[in-house]
């Protein structure tokens, strides 16, 4: 290694052992690295590669689908013992579940249903949002809002339905309403928790630029609370899907939630089955493009090679 | 820029309130100048009001009393006529995690409205400058603390400010690095020509500086002063070591 004899900048011991990938001292002391030397080397992420299936970014885990296939044999196991209308066959509910999406008649309501999630998630989450801006700007505001929202947590998804059908006359906008009330307070908390954690050294440095409102907001405030808007979606989405089948339980004419109440009435065990993996599968979808989206926004972060 | 000194402190106070309702005086009556040009190191033992001086300068703080003109201008009031004049390294990097080296080094020139092929050639010159060539995609926590610094430094210089801030920058590395980053600093101000204030508790490394010197003591007001730090004979520096240390033992006694 070639040294000019001047101090070599920046390589204390800590950096003597971070910098073994080929750092060479030239010039004026300068450490430079050659051209092909990334941090991405040195980042301390797991190495997953080649190690399985992806879906939406995601590894799919062998483990994973080893227990989905240990549960639909212990199924079928039960179902060779117990009469079909309580333990269908796995076959059966397949036949079931193909059946959903042969028509769109019936595939409708599965759309429908995914629908309702994502707008009501949608409005709960600009209404949400909208609501933490207003308490993080005014703590007065905040005072009175905050005891609101808690009280909001603790009414059942089913008040709010019992509710909805009183007040409203149209099904879609009773379902949106329901949506909105059962998960604004987690996107409103989740929201302003983020904006409360940022870091102050951070927020002080970008004020000693001089930032517009809007630069400020851009390249502080929404790198901040991007983390909390993924986690509050995810959290929201699981929350939303119960909800939902709830509402379209008692007060619609399509959806999952009613082809559930249409097969209890018939009691067809593997078509209520069949549904509910419908909704299992559409929140695991819409779970793996966050995580996909979540994964590439938060690609900064490092994670720690070693776990307890 | 206007005429006059970069940096006027006129019989300016703060004060704080502590958690348990007492107010609290970092600084009390302080008045000094800094001219245009002049390296500026201002030493004083922990909590003798350094930071919350630094803090006025650079506007995030306003004074209870008295009056703090940078560029003829109130830092505090007139935040936007500031944009691209004052640039600040930290104690810590204080780099932003979801942004890469070259990113961070790009920030101010960003809010500055630099157009961005620009903005980025300029940073990335910067970086290269600070021995940092090859590590402009790298997220900070990929980077040493001596690496982040360095990206804290450069981001600070590549809007060519008129003015640039210090507080305790090099107090987290070790001293080969440490004094290898300030000699780089005081050459790269040496450069630009731009003012420089330099906030330390290091009698070794004010005087390394070799600008002016000034002393605090607590609260916040100056108990010693000594003027062009590099010129002086190796007699006369032991001399201003001395009259440092003496003040300092004496307001630890205070």
């Amino acid at each position: 290694m070639p040294n000019s004899g001047k101090p070599e900048f920046g390589c204390g011991e800590r950096e003597r052992a971070e910098c073994s990938a080929g750092a060479v001292i030239v010039g004026a002391g300068s450490l430079h690295y050659p051209a092909t030397h990334t941090g991405q080397s040195k980042t301390m992420t797991t190495t997953t590669a080649d190690r399985g299936l992806r879906l939406f970014g995601r590894e799919l885990k062998p483990e994973g689908v080893y227990a989905l296939v240990g549960l639909a044999t212990v199924w079928q196991i039960a179902s060779l013992f117990v009469p079909d209308y309580l333990f269908p066959s796995v076959p059966q509910i397949a036949t079931r579940f193909v059946e959903i999406f042969s028509s769109w008649q019936s595939a409708y309501n599965a759309v429908a249903t995914g629908a309702r999630i994502l707008a009501g998630l949608a409005g709960a989450f600009v209404f949400g949002a909208l609501l933490a801006i207003v308490m993080a700007r005014s703590e007065r505001v905040e005072r009175y809002c905050y005891p609101l929202l808690n009280f909001n947590q603790g009414i059942p998804a089913l008040s709010w339905v019992v509710i909805s059908i009183i007040w409203f006359r149209g099904t879609e906008f009773r379902i949106f309403f329901i949506m909105v009330m059962t998960t604004l307070p987690a996107f409103a908390f989740q929201l302003l928790d983020s904006y409360r954690s940022m870091s102050k050294d951070l927020f002080e440095m970008t004020l000693a630029f001089r930032p517009s409102r809007y630069d400020l907001f851009r390249t502080m405030i929404w790198p901040t609370v991007l983390p909390g808007i993924f986690t509050a979606w995810k959290v929201n989405l699981g929350n939303a899907s119960r909800v939902v089948v709830v509402a379209e339980l008692v007060g619609a004419t399509g959806g999952v939630g009613y082809q559930l109440l249409q097969q209890q009435q018939v009691f067809d065990m593997a078509g209520a089955i069949a549904w509910t993996i419908v909704l299992v599968v559409f929140v695991l979808a819409v779970q793996g493009v966050i995580s996909a989206v979540e994964g590439r926004a938060l690609r900064y972060r490092a994670a720690a090679e070693r776990t307890l | 820029m206007t005429e006059g000194p970069a940096i006027v402190f006129d019989r300016v106070s703060k004060s704080f309130t502590r958690p348990d309702g007492e107010p609290f005086e970092a600084v009390r009556n302080l008045s000094f100048s800094i001219a245009r040009g002049e390296l500026v190191a201002i030493l004083g033992k922990t909590g003798c009001g350094k930071s919350t001086t630094f803090n006025l300068i650079a506007g995030l703080l306003r004074p209870s009393q008295g009056r703090v003109l940078v560029d003829g201008h109130d830092p505090f009031v007139e935040f936007d006529w500031f944009r691209g004049k004052v640039g600040i390294v930290f104690q810590n990097d204080r780099l932003m995690p979801w942004r890469s080296a070259l990113e961070n080094v790009a920030l101010g020139l960003e809010l500055n409205k630099v157009a961005r092929d620009e903005r980025l050639a300029i940073a990335a010159a910067w970086l290269g400058r600070l021995g940092l060539a090859g590590h402009e995609h790298d997220f900070p926590h990929a980077l040493s603390g001596g690496m982040r610094q360095r990206v804290s430094i450069a981001r600070a210089f590549a809007g060519k400010p008129d003015i640039l801030l210090c507080d305790e920058p090099f107090s987290a590395l070790d001293e080969h690095t440490g004094n290898a980053l300030r000699d780089e600093f005081r050459e790269l101000l040496r450069e630009t020509g731009a003012t420089g204030i330099f906030i330390t508790h290091s009698i070794e490394e004010a005087l390394r500086l070799g600008g002016r010197l000034i002393v605090f003591e607590r609260p916040a007001r100056i108990a010693y002063e000594a003027h062009s730090l590099a010129g002086l004979s190796d007699a006369e520096r032991e001399a201003v070591r001395a009259g440092i240390r003496q003040v300092l033992a004496a307001d630890a006694a205070a």
